[in-house]
Formats: C-alpha cells, structure tokens, sequence
C-alpha cells in the first residue's frame, strides 16, 4: 500500500519521472480540456441549448457566483484560475469511484503544487490591484510589529491548505483501501459515496480559501467594502475550524 | 519524504497548462454564449416591452374609440327614438283624422239614406193613404176624391176670417199677376167653376183665375201669391204620418242622432206650411 501516488512511478530517468500523480494529473486534464472542447464546439445562443451545455452554464455561473459572493467584485479576472482549481479538484475527487484510479489530490505534491499556486497568486492579484507598495505596506496593518505574524500567516495558511486537503485525500482513499481488504462487499461502497461527498466538500474549500485570501489581499484597501470581505473570512474560519 | 519537488514543479505546471486550457475551452466559450443569450434576452425584452405599450396605446385608443362609438350609439339610438315617437304620433293623428273623415262620411252616407228612405216612405204612404181615401171616399159617398177635396178647400176658403182674406188680398193685389190654383190632377170643369164661384165670392168678382196642376202636391188643392197661401193638401195628414214615422225611426235607431239635425230644417218647413194651410 503506497500512502501517496508520488511513490507509483512508471517511467523515470534520473530527477525526471513520470509517477502516477502526474500520469492521473494529465488524465483529468484530458477529461476536462475535452470535455470542455466537445461541448463548447456547438454552443448555442438560443433559449434552446444542450444538456451538456446547461451543465457547464451552470457550473460556470455558480462558481462565478460565489466569487463574487466571497467580496470579489470582477469575478470574471478570477475565474480561470479559481474555477480551474475547484475543477480540478473535484474531478479528483469524483474519479474515485473509477476502480484503480489515484486521485491527484492525494499526494501531498500536488496538494503543494496547488497551494504554492494559491501562495504566488495571492500577492500578484493584491499587487496588480493594489499597486506593490500598498499591497506590501498591508503586512504591516495594523502595527510594524504585526509584520512577522502576517508573514508567518501566510506561509503558514498555505501549508495548511496543502496538508488539509492531501490529509482528507488521502485518508479518504486510504480507508477505502483498508476497507476493502477487511470488508470487501458493502461497506466499502458507502465509504466510497463518503468520500466523493467529502472530496467535494474539500474542493469548495480549498476553493472559497483560495478566493478568500485573494479577495483579502485585493480589497484590504477598501474600507466601503470591509464588511463584504469580512463575511468571507468568517467563512474561512468556519470552515477551517469544522476541518 | 511525502513531498517529491519535482512532481510539485510538474503539477504547478500542469494546473497553469490546465487554468489556461479551461479558459481558453471553457469559462471564455461559455461566458461569451450567456453574455449572447443575456443580450438577446435583454433585446427581446425591450422589443417585447416596445410591444407591449404599443399594443396598450392601441388598446387605449380602440378603448377611446369603443366608448365614443357607444356614446354616439346611445345618442343615435335616443334620437330614433325621440324621431320614431313623433312619427308614432303623427301617424296616429293622421289616422285619427281619416278615420274621422270617413266616420262623418259614413255618417252623412246613413243621414243621406236615412232621408232617402222617410222621402220614399213619405211619397209612398201619401200615395197609398190617397189610393185608400179615394177608394173610401168613392166607396161611401159615391163621388169622386178631388170632388170632396174640392168641397173641403171650398169649405175651408169659407171659413176663413177677414183679416186673413184681407192679408192675402193685399199680397194678391201687389203682385198684380193672375191667382193661380195649383192642383195634383187636371180638376173637371164641373169642380173648376165651383171654385172659381167660391174665390170670387171670397175675394172679389174682378180676380182672374187660371189653373196649374203640380204633381208635388199628391192631393190638394192650393192658392198662392206673394208670400200668403190658401190651401188644403193631404200632406197635412201625411206630415203628421211623417213625423209618427220619423219617431219611429230616432227610437228603432239611437246611433242616428245627427238625422234630427238633418230632419228639423224640413220640419220646419213644413210647419210653415201648416201655418200657411
């Protein structure tokens, strides 16, 4: 039993190797891009549209709804990178229920990958709203002496996403794996439909965090807009405290 | 160690490779048809609305019309009524007044008939009253019925008073015409003289007398001159007859009033040919 996918490899030369994270990386990929391609070739702009194109609208809308929900007034600038994450992860997530699949999510590589993602991303949409020097000067806010923990906070808050979702990931496909060694028939598949449920449920995480932080570091200059923000970040801390 | 850098440096890559794929596949074809579709709905909207108050200034303006079509309707429909009523009216005077024409046509029509008949009756009854008499008369006396009228005018010439001889002397000597005695039949020469003997003597010697006869008078005998009159006809028998009958009539038919009106001016006549007689 290998307690992440990282240690699957399948091809390797030297520092290059090709592990199951990144082979099952590249296959979600596949299944979104042309998911994504086949349907979207035939849109319709008529009242009258496809399943799989009402499918999309919908998940689109309402991704770029809670973007805007969380404080971000131009959901539309974020929406590629935030919505991709939540994609991503929860195709993870969903693929589980495929036998044999090792969900990407599960190693603690790709959950880095994504936070360290997070982690860049965060302080380019603050100074690419905020200007460098006024992003930079919020470390500081309220007090100089504030600095060293706000920094801290931040390293700390990207780990935490990291090891958060890797550690439910992984738990999640771990138990299914020892379920099924001591109980092979019926239980396995309700832990199977728990795990699809709490992937999902680590995907809107991971994701609401994400665009938390991003709308932190955008709007912390705009004081007209604190109370929106604020509401976010009291839904980060409920999520972060029932995980 | 759980963390392999190199499958971190990979997986950053792949999820930037995969946030641009999504949106270059995904976020931007789907935006874009829902910014298309929200902008048609928006179109179809606004002309949907355009629509709208164009079909509410119209159904304004045909309410505005129905209104004012229903009130000149009412107007119309008053004044036709107002029109339909006078012309009621006047029809029915007119009808009124036709049917009065020919109630009083109808009703002269019946007087005519009326008198016709009694005129009838009247000449009828003489004729048959002078038929019976004459056959009487002649039956029982032996002579003839002018002989008798003859001696009844001649009896009645004799009893008149001097005042009326002298009146109608005066009227016979102002008219300077000859005293004509007017009979209902050629009288015979016999009777002629008897009575030519009894004017004289009654009037004066130097009168000339001719003789008419007037089928008029049925039976009688009559002297006239400028509005006086000496005579004896079986019209005063008759007249009495007459209006006997003419009662008769006025019970047997009340409708007739109006032959009262008709019957009195020919009454009155002859009364003043009784009074004459």
């Amino acid at each position: 039993m290998h307690l992440s996918p990282d240690q699957i490899i399948f091809w390797q030369m030297g520092f290059v190797k090709l592990n199951s994270t990144i082979v099952f990386t590249w296959a979600v990929m596949l299944v979104l891009v042309i998911g994504s391609v086949l349907i979207t070739r035939k849109l319709s702009t008529d009242l009258h549209r496809s399943r799989w194109q009402n499918l999309l609208e919908v998940v689109v809308i309402n991704i770029s709804k809670q973007i805007e929900e969380v404080g971000l007034s131009d959901p539309r600038s974020y929406l590629s990178f935030l919505g991709s994450l939540f994609l991503f992860i929860a195709v993870s997530a969903l693929g589980t229920i495929i036998p044999g699949f090792e969900p990407p999510t599960g190693s603690l590589s790709s959950t880095a990958a994504l936070a360290l993602c997070v982690f860049v991303a965060v302080p380019l949409y603050g100074i690419q709203e905020q200007g460098v020097s006024r992003y930079l000067s919020s470390y500081a806010k309220p007090t100089f002496i504030m600095l060293p923990f706000n920094i801290i906070s931040e390293v700390s808050r990207t780990l935490a996403l990291a090891v958060r979702l890797f550690g439910n990931m992984m738990s999640g496909a771990m138990i299914i794996a020892i379920l099924l060694s001591i109980t092979p028939f019926l239980f396995p598949i309700v832990m199977t439909l728990l795990g699809l449920l709490t992937g999902i449920v680590q995907a809107y995480i991971f994701f609401i965090l994400a665009t938390v932080y991003i709308a932190a570091a955008t709007r912390s200059q705009k004081p007209a807009n604190q109370t929106a923000a604020d509401k976010p970040d009291l839904k980060s801390h409920k999520a972060e405290s029932e995980q | 160690m759980l963390i392999d850098w190199f499958t971190v440096t990979a997986q950053v890559i792949n999820f930037l490779v995969l946030a641009w794929l999504l949106k270059r596949f995904l976020y931007q074809p789907i935006l874009t048809a829902i910014d298309a579709r929200e902008k048609r709905i928006a179109t179809e909207l606004a002309s949907a609305a355009a629509t709208k108050s164009g079909a509410e200034a119209l159904r304004d303006k045909y309410q505005q019309k129905n209104s004012a079509f229903d009130k000149q309707q009412s107007e119309r429909m008053s004044q036709l009524t107002e029109e339909v009523a006078a012309e009621r009216a006047r029809l029915l005077e007119g009808v009124r007044a036709e049917s009065e024409t020919l109630r009083s046509r109808l009703q002269s029509a019946l007087k005519n008939e009326q008198h016709n008949l009694k005129q009838a009756l009247s000449q009828r009854t003489r004729e048959e009253v002078f038929a019976i008499a004459r056959k009487a008369l002649g039956d029982l006396a032996g002579t003839t019925l002018e002989a008798r009228i003859t001696d009844v005018f001649i009896r009645r010439l004799e009893t008149l008073d001097d005042e009326e001889i002298m009146q109608f002397k005066s009227a016979f000597s102002s008219s300077g015409q000859p005293l004509v005695v007017r009979t209902a039949y050629p009288l015979p020469e016999e009777q002629c003289a008897l009575l030519e003997t009894a004017i004289r003597t009654k009037i004066g010697e130097s009168v000339k007398i001719g003789f008419a006869t007037e089928t008029d008078l049925v039976s009688g005998i009559e002297i006239r001159t400028e509005g006086q009159k000496i005579a004896w006809s079986i019209d005063d028998y008759l007249v009495a007859l007459a209006d006997s009958v003419d009662a008769l009539l006025r019970s047997s038919d009340p409708v007739e009033e109006g032959a009262d009106q008709v019957n009195r001016p020919s009454q009155a006549g002859q009364d003043t040919h009784e009074k004459g007689a």
